[in-house]
């Protein structure tokens, strides 16, 4: 028998006790539907954080700082050493963090692995104006290589000479703008202190609206050409030494298997740095979701366990039905390789069936509610579709589903393969 | 002389084991030449149905060997005797094996599928051989909408569907009534005369057996030389 032959007989066989196979395909669709959820809340989640973490800054940056010895107790008072210069630094009161020079980061560069280095310039500007409208307070986003989620406009262009700015889009109304598309374009001034207390105005240009956002801060995101304008009329008047010292920079590396990463880290451990990736700072949200979303998916695998011993109990009843038609086809010179696969096909198809359906049903549901919830409890996180799906997951419970389909088809199949023609069709 | 088309030597089959063994065949030999028209008589438990069974391969004898066509059975594979089967062997049986639900055209191309023979030509040899049998306007009905001489026409068409050169049949008028026995028994005589297939049909109707060019009178696992029972 060809292929293809069996394929069609054993679908039209499938159908041939429609009830038994519509309750052994309603067991395999609950368990598809669960299994097709839970995988979508992953990917829902999983991309809502990868965006989040673009937004944040790149993969594949680490963030450097010096790392600090001294604070051990018990070693005593620390001999000076002029080399070292410390900045006042946020946490507790009195604390201060160790500074990085040109030197410091030539010897980051120079670590295997890494690609570029660029000290990470704290600018304070005072506030931001647009036209004559009232002043507002903001921070500047430091990260370099951030990827923010636009409400609209376009994102930011290092190699333009135009200083541009992205702006929350908290910022939006409170500063005069209608909407979101009336700020694009628009030039806004930037008010910054220099260190001996006068007051500059730069200006840029809007170049896009950025969403709220989980994990970034609401500041305003700024290209280079605005960020060398705010350095330079903040370091006016500055000490030289002042423009030379960084607290944290930022180091880039190219695209490496986490082996790699981690031993670009020890590197840089080694040479008195405390460097971490992004992940390292919010990787653990991820394997927290990651374990929740692997214990609903392991309830779902349960369902479609009970699922499949519905599908032998359905094949193990058209087995015995078919005794003598399978008989009559041993008879007819059938192989039994070919019983076999007649049966496990029908095993197979009836999976496929309650998979495609469950797997459809739960898009559909899952799409509505997902959009349900991003429109009303979950509005306040914009860009969060709690349920994602993708073609890669979902194919893969179909097929995950259609695996189980067929081994619980085997017992069933083997002993319609092994039966004998002629114990099928004695009738003495 | 022709080369049987079926030769058995010593053919012994028995089920069970111990104290319940039961020896169904105690050596039986026969040869069936091309065209000839056999019928195996013998009561309920004569063990006439496991030597047809033995004979068209569906069953491997205790000992003894069968050959078919000058070929020994043992010698082949299963594949290879699954495939004799298909091509040289056709069944009738007394109770019909129709798929009740399928049409009686799919009923009857089943041969040829199992085969793997296309779609288009197992319709075209379908259609012939329902044809053949005055059947060809009942070809799209389901089988389970026939009467009973009808089903065991449409099982007849089944078992030509392969142009087979031997024809089984397990007591094929025993479901019918004697009107409808007859026009199945002149169909199968007339396939045996006009067409050359060699018929091998099991019966423990006597009526029926006299219509044969020979009677195998088979009792408690033997062939006897006469029918005792009837002859007395």
């Amino acid at each position: 028998m060809k292929p293809l032959e069996i394929l069609k007989t054993a679908i039209a066989n499938s159908f041939r006790s429609k009830l038994r196979t519509t309750l052994t395909v309603l067991a395999i669709f609950v368990g598809a539907f669960t299994l097709t959820i839970t995988n979508g809340l992953g990917t829902g989640i999983s991309n809502y954080i990868d965006t989040q973490l673009a937004a944040v800054g790149p993969g594949n940056a680490f963030t450097i700082s010096k790392t600090d010895t001294s604070g051990n107790p018990g070693s005593g008072p620390k001999k000076y050493d002029p080399t070292i210069k410390r900045v006042a630094a946020g946490g507790r009161p009195g604390s201060s963090q160790l500074t990085l020079d040109q030197s410091d980061l030539d010897k980051i560069g120079a670590i295997a692995g890494i690609t570029g280095v660029t000290p990470v310039t704290r600018i304070n500007p005072d506030y931001v104006q647009w036209s004559t409208h009232d002043k507002y307070q903001l921070s500047v986003s430091a990260l370099a290589g951030a990827q923010p989620q636009l409400a609209s406009g376009t994102n930011l262009d290092d190699t333009n000479s135009q200083a541009q700015l992205l702006l929350p889009v908290g910022y939006i109304v409170p500063l005069g703008f209608a909407d979101n598309s009336q700020a694009i374009g628009q030039d806004v001034t930037i008010g910054i202190t220099d260190a001996t207390g006068t007051m500059h105005t730069v200006a840029g240009r809007i170049a896009g609206v950025e969403q709220d956002s989980l994990l970034s801060s609401s500041g305003i995101a700024v290209n280079k050409s605005l960020s060398t304008a705010l350095t330079q009329a903040q370091a006016t008047g500055a000490p030289s030494t002042a423009a030379s010292a960084w607290t944290d920079a930022t180091a880039t590396f190219a695209t490496s298997s986490s082996a790699q990463v981690s031993e670009m880290k020890s590197n840089l451990s080694a040479a008195g740095y405390t460097a971490q990736t992004l992940d390292d700072r919010i990787g653990t949200v991820k394997t927290v979701i990651n374990g929740i979303i692997g214990v609903l998916d392991a309830f779902a695998v349960i369902a479609l366990l009970a699922a499949g011993f519905g599908i032998v109990n359905t094949l193990l009843m058209s087995v015995q039905e078919r005794t003598r038609e399978i008989g009559l086809m041993k008879a007819m010179g059938m192989g039994s390789g070919s019983v076999f696969a007649l049966f496990s096909t029908e095993a197979a198809f009836i999976g496929l069936l309650g998979s495609v359906i469950g797997s459809a049903a739960a898009i559909g549901v899952g799409t509505a509610v997902s959009g349900a919830l991003a429109r009303g409890p979950l509005s306040d996180l914009p860009g969060l579709h709690i349920l994602a799906f993708a073609p890669g997951p979902v194919g893969a419970v179909v097929l995950l589903v259609m695996i189980i389909a067929f081994i619980a088809g085997t017992l069933p199949a083997w002993r319609a393969a092994r039966q004998n023609p002629i114990d099928s069709l004695r009738y003495e | 002389m022709p080369v049987p088309i079926l030769t058995a030597r010593e053919l012994t089959k028995s089920y069970g084991r111990g104290p319940d063994r039961f020896d169904a065949l105690k050596g039986v030999s026969l040869d069936i030449q091309p065209g000839e028209s056999v019928a195996i008589v013998g009561k309920s438990g004569s063990g006439k149905s496991t030597l047809m069974h033995l004979l068209a391969l569906l069953d491997t004898p205790g000992s003894g060997t069968i050959t078919v066509d000058g070929t020994e059975a043992k010698s082949l594979n299963g594949r290879r005797l699954n495939g004799l089967r298909n091509a040289m062997f056709g069944f009738v049986f007394q109770q019909f094996f129709l798929n009740p639900a399928a049409s009686v055209l799919e009923n009857v191309v089943l041969p040829l599928k199992i085969a793997g023979v296309g779609a288009r030509e197992r319709r075209r040899r379908g259609m012939e051989v329902l044809e053949q049998l005055q059947l060809a306007d009942k070809a799209r009905n389901k089988a389970a909408n026939l009467s009973g001489g009808q089903k065991q026409r449409v099982v007849i068409a089944r078992a030509l569907v392969n142009k087979p050169q031997v024809l089984f049949a397990d007591e094929p008028t025993g479901n019918l009534d004697s009107a409808t026995g007859r026009i199945v028994e002149d169909i199968l005589f007339d396939l045996n005369q006009n067409h050359g297939i060699t018929l091998i049909v099991v019966t423990h109707d006597h009526d029926l057996a006299e219509r044969f060019q020979r009677r195998l009178y088979i009792r408690d696992g033997l062939l006897i030389t006469t029918d005792e029972e009837h002859a007395a």
